[in-house]
């Protein structure tokens, strides 16, 4: 190759990644102006000092952070440990991880289930799964509302049956934010299960059977190690948004069962404290991004190496 | 006869499987029925009636806020899936460049960023907006709901795109088409299913979106779903299942054209 042919070579690939470039800005830009751009107001707003009527006022100030973990007594001015946000904080963290064990149990026999159909059958089973998913999250939290309040038909079936002779309080509880979550993401938990499941060679188990594993070991042995990939994906996907959840604990949890969205929300109230907000908002971006991070890590590798 | 050792059958895995479909299932199908009750309770049925959705129908509220929500989704799918297809054309089918696995991260982020936080952050940026300039419009929710809607509708334009082969718009390119003739006539039909899938998905994505809007919006710009939040917090009647269900049925009539579309994607390679 000639001096100058290299030349309009390399030429031709720089306008080629200059028109790539240009072709993506839209998008590009789109997400920066209103998506992610914005957080790093959030960033700047976290180090402000709170304005006396909402909002911010333009000075450094490490009071929103401070007040994440600690309060200053208005008095004595003592500093203790901000209970009230560490324990919705840990709360939060507590019903995403229960929620997403829970999706694990009742998600990994259904993935397994419809993995072991006819591949013609397996489509139809795939589509009941994912159309709950695209209900409206308030239409399917309507739903369990109407399912466990004192009227509702859990209470009424299980007093038919004489199980209980006036009705649980079930709604308003940790109990239905927990049922609540484990029903809309249910579905984040089966899709990418069965997509690991689909892969299992079947000829590994049929190995196992074959060297007298029982079904058990033949589980524990071959099938869960041999999906781990899966079983990460699926529980990263039901944590991060489990822990965020604001629309759930909103209509299933009643006032005092507050999540850390909700609690953000309160932040930006009238006369609430803004850079406080901004700074749980920035906590739980932190969370997430290491959640993501670990799953980018571990559940990047599919197939568990049995190509 | 001994019944056959089948290898692919896990004891109890069905029990599960089907306790997990009917767990999906009881509350929506409730839901759906209570929608039918004549009487004034979602939990005693009193017998057959349609007045609930007369009710529903009859309710300027509930019909604006729809027609407000329609309209959102429309403009912000349409916007979303342009900037998402020509973003899908420039990071797929090509060698590794710098900036690619950025922009492939960029894109993706809505995704990742808890939506209540996203929420926050437009409501402090938009309330100066809002200051500065007095425009208080749809813009400022139709600008959010197209920004989370580029991811959804990246995902299925992409993988399109990268079953498309390159070498019939290299051919058009060897015969002196145009760049833009060669989108226009070979890479614009090939990729139709996908960006109308992409579309679809986008469309379905901000019909449901809440989060974002409840925070985004100005007074008076109720979105059905925003509009539901609301209701919620009182004592519901009949009416609420009325309007879940048409919901419903209409979040199924796209997502089922979604599904055969996507599956005519697969077909086609």
């Amino acid at each position: 190759m000639t001096e100058r042919t290299k030349q309009a070579a390399s030429a031709a690939q720089r306008q080629e990644i200059t028109s790539r470039w240009l072709l993506s800005t839209p998008a590009l830009a789109l997400i920066a102006i209103a998506s992610v751009g914005p957080l790093l107001i959030v960033l700047v707003y976290s180090v402000l000092a709170p304005g006396s009527y909402g909002d911010v006022k333009w000075e450094f100030s490490g009071q929103g952070w401070f007040n994440v973990f600690f309060s200053r007594d208005i008095f004595d001015d003592t500093v203790s440990l901000a209970d009230a946000h560490v324990t919705i904080l840990w709360r939060s963290a507590r019903l995403a991880v229960i929620t997403t064990v829970l999706c694990l149990i009742v998600g990994f026999p259904t993935a397994y289930f419809i993995a072991s159909r006819a591949p013609h059958n397996r489509s139809i089973w795939l589509f009941l799964i994912t159309i709950p998913f695209w209900t409206n999250m308030l239409i399917r939290g309507f739903a369990i509302q109407e399912m466990i309040r004192n009227e509702g038909l859990a209470n009424t079936i299980l007093m038919k049956l004489g199980v209980i002779s006036a009705p649980i309080q079930m709604l308003y509880t940790d109990f239905a934010i927990l049922l609540g979550m484990v029903y809309v993401h249910l579905p984040l938990m089966v899709l990418p299960l069965y997509a690991s499941l689909e892969k299992l060679d079947f000829r590994l188990v049929e190995a196992g059977y074959d060297l007298y594993a029982t079904r058990l070991k033949v589980l524990w042995r071959i099938i869960i190690p041999l999906v781990k990939p899966g079983i990460i994906a699926g529980s990263i996907l039901v944590f991060i948004p489990a822990l965020s959840s604001y629309v759930i604990p909103r209509i299933l949890g009643g006032g005092k069962n507050l999540m850390v969205g909700n609690l953000i929300e309160l932040q930006f109230g009238q006369g609430r404290n803004w850079p406080l907000g901004a700074a749980l908002s920035i906590t739980l971006v932190i969370i997430v991004l290491f959640a993501m991070l670990y799953y980018v890590k571990n559940a990047g590798k599919t197939g568990g190496g049995h190509a | 006869m001994r019944k056959r050792f089948d290898i692919r059958v896990q004891p109890g895995f069905a029990t599960i499987a089907m306790f997990c479909f009917f767990l999906l299932y009881v509350p929506i199908f409730t839901l759906v029925v209570y929608a039918f009750n004549s009487g004034i309770s979602i939990a005693r049925w009193e017998g057959f009636s349609f007045r609930w959705f007369v009710a529903a129908w009859n309710n300027n509220l509930v019909i604006e806020a729809a027609i407000r929500s329609v309209q959102i989704a429309a403009i912000a799918a349409v916007i979303a899936t342009a900037a998402a297809t020509l973003a899908a054309i420039a990071t797929t089918r090509t060698a590794g460049y710098r900036g690619l696995t950025f922009k492939y991260s960029f894109i993706n982020m809505p995704l990742m960023v808890p939506e209540i936080v996203t929420a926050v952050a437009l409501l402090i940026l938009f309330s100066r907006i809002k200051v500065w300039t007095g425009y208080s419009g749809l813009g400022y929710l139709i600008l959010a709901h197209t920004a989370f809607c580029i991811p959804f509708a990246y995902l299925p334009i992409r993988a399109r795109l990268e079953n498309m082969d390159l070498a019939l718009e290299r051919a058009a390119a060897d015969l002196y088409a145009t760049p833009f003739k060669v989108f226009r006539y070979i890479t614009l039909p090939l990729l139709w299913p996908g960006i109308l899938a992409g579309m679809m998905l986008a469309f379905v994505i901000s019909l449901d979106d809440i989060v974002i809007t409840e925070f985004v919006k100005s007074a008076g710009q109720e979105t059905l779903p925003t509009y539901m939040l609301g209701q919620l917090r009182r004592a519901v009647t009949p009416e609420m299942n009325a309007i879940s269900t048409v919901f419903l049925l209409l979040s199924l009539a796209i997502v089922t054209i979604f599904f055969f579309l996507s599956r005519s994607n697969e077909k086609s390679d």
